[in-house]
């Protein structure tokens, strides 16, 4: 699948935006801090600026407030609910953060709930498409959610520091915790992609395979199409176990190593240091990981091709 | 609304293709494209058509196949190997997956005869429902930003300003091998259920779980050529003349 780079900054900074909402919305951070406030507003940015550029993909953005209407059968449509109901909450939340300095668990809690239904429609939007093996699984909403929390938790960490100046144990926990989970769940849907026999083959598409085996003699049209473009995208596949191991190492291994160092280390200027080396390199994998998702996800289309 | 109809559709108009006739001459394919892009919605547009880099977009593509059977190695060496002309359009499909991805209910399946159509102007272009079709039936025009489709072309089919004789897709009508073939495959005893029930028609990809109104007939059992040899007429041999030819038979044999 081709990996449209609208496509790409969307999910990354919609799944931060949402993690880091989520964990606000757990109330782990003071409300009359300053670094909380810029957490707060920071979401909801991260959140609107991946809105909008999801919306760069589009034919037709002008009509894009129709996508409200199908919720029912269409896990875009949900998304697209989801999102902008969870707006309301969070909202609420950065307002009682901003201006008031108080934090309601109930919207706040209501906010978080609506954040992990949000990246889950959104993951859903892949998993429910039976013509991409590769995205087909529960796998798919699972590192979706996890990479998601992972990214908020980090990204609070960098709140509690500015705070404290102190590593805080209670956030950078369940943050290591979670970034184990989201890689160890990445490896599996990896391993799951690589070892598959794919559900549909050159043999089941023509319909052919009782004579023997299919081959392409020649295609359609000398030169690419929409659909060659879109669905046939081949360039990472040469190095994707090379990439992926790379993502593996530096937006895992490495910040893993970084959130010890900083337990360790426990106070002082570089704390801060290995809370923003472990996000900057988290994000840098997240990206390649979610270059991957597309590049190397196969379409049944090109069995035709 | 992007819910497929609850209940069957009384009618499954639809095309049957005839793998062992099509000739792959892309007739179809230029009829579709001239049909269609003064047809239903927007025109299909062509990028670059006189460049170099030509693409455009289409509702019917022939891919041509080579079929080599597991004892061969290359297509005329063993067995059945052949080659096979394969056009492909939008399948029609009962469970059509492109439909229920759909955000803006652009696309629909017709609850009264299940042709399956984009709305084009409530799509937004978002690509979506190409995504989910595992035929690559569906196909973005870039220029106008919306989803294309083929149509069964609906324009015609039920277009009585037509005479009877073209009141069936664009494709159907210029086909010259015969290939393709429109009909209502819910109605068992129409010329298409018929013909899908003699020749074995075949649904593409049935483990995508789409199940496909369009049907596929096989190519027929290839025939060695010296099997057929002891019907071919001799050049020589003239038992069949009757009369001024056989008087002259008769009368040449005597001098």
């Amino acid at each position: 699948m081709h990996p449209a780079f609208s496509i790409i900054v969307f999910t990354t900074l919609s799944g931060f935006g949402y993690g880091l909402a989520a964990v606000l919305g757990l109330g782990l951070l003071g409300p009359e801090y300053w670094a909380t406030k810029v957490l707060h507003v920071l979401a909801l940015a991260m959140i609107s600026g991946g809105l909008l550029s999801s919306t760069l993909h589009l034919g037709n953005p002008q009509r894009a407030w129709r996508a409200f209407s199908q919720w029912r059968s269409s896990w875009l449509s949900r998304e697209g609910v989801m999102a902008i109901l969870t707006f309301i909450p969070l909202c609420i939340s950065a307002w009682l953060c901003l201006f008031e300095d108080t934090y309601s668990p109930t919207v706040g809690l209501v906010g978080a709930a609506g954040c992990i239904v949000t990246v889950f429609c959104t993951a859903m939007i892949y998993a429910s498409l039976k013509s991409i093996d590769a995205w087909h699984t529960w796998l798919t909403p699972l590192c979706y959610l996890l990479f998601a929390a992972t990214g908020g938790a980090l990204l609070a960490g960098i709140g509690t520091l500015l705070r404290f100046y102190a590593s805080s144990i209670e956030l950078t926990l369940p943050a290591m915790a979670l970034l184990v989970a989201a890689w160890l769940s990445k490896i599996v849907w990896w391993r799951r992609l690589r070892s598959m026999a794919p559900t549909s083959t050159p043999e089941s598409a023509t319909g052919l395979g009782a004579i023997g085996r299919v081959r392409l003699f020649e295609r359609p049209h000398v030169n690419d199409n929409y659909l060659t473009h879109e669905m046939g995208y081949r360039i990472a596949r040469k190095h994707a176990r090379k990439l992926s191991r790379l993502a593996v190492l530096y937006g895992g291994v490495v910040p893993l190593i970084l959130l010890t160092l900083m337990l360790v280390t426990g106070s002082g200027a570089p704390i801060l240091f290995f809370q923003l080396g472990a996000l900057l390199l988290f994000g840098v994998g997240v990206a390649i990981e979610r270059w991957l998702f597309f590049a190397e996800a196969r379409h049944a289309v090109m069995n035709y091709y | 609304m992007t819910s497929l109809p609850s209940l069957p559709t009384p009618k499954k108009l639809g095309l049957v293709i005839d793998l062992d006739v099509c000739v792959g001459c892309h007739a179809c394919v230029i009829s579709c494209k001239e049909w269609n892009t003064g047809g239903y919605g927007n025109a299909l547009s062509d990028q670059d058509p006189y460049g170099a880099d030509v693409s455009g977009t289409f509702l019917n593509r022939i891919h041509t196949f080579e079929i080599i059977p597991d004892d061969g190695l290359v297509v005329g060496e063993a067995g059945d190997a052949r080659i096979v002309h394969f056009p492909k359009s939008c399948l029609h499909c009962d469970d059509a997956p492109c439909v229920t991805v759909c955000p803006t209910g652009a696309s629909y399946k017709r609850g009264e005869d299940g042709i399956v159509l984009v709305d084009e102007s409530m799509c937004i272009g978002c690509g979506l429902c190409a995504w989910a079709c595992p035929y690559g039936a569906r196909e973005m025009d870039l220029a106008a930003g919306v989803m294309k489709k083929c149509t069964l072309c609906v324009d015609r089919v039920y277009n009585e300003t037509l005479k009877e004789v073209d009141r069936i897709p664009s494709c159907v009508r210029t086909c010259p091998a015969n290939a393709r073939h429109y009909g209502d495959l819910a109605d068992p005893n129409s010329a298409v259920s018929i013909m899908v029930a003699e020749r074995g028609g075949m649904d593409l990809m049935p483990e995508q779980g789409t199940r496909p109104v369009n049907k596929y007939l096989p190519p027929r059992p290839r025939k060695a050529l010296a099997n057929s040899a002891s019907q071919l007429p001799l050049a020589e041999n003239t038992d069949g003349a009757k009369g001024f030819f056989a008087w002259l038979d008769s009368t040449l044999d005597r001098l």
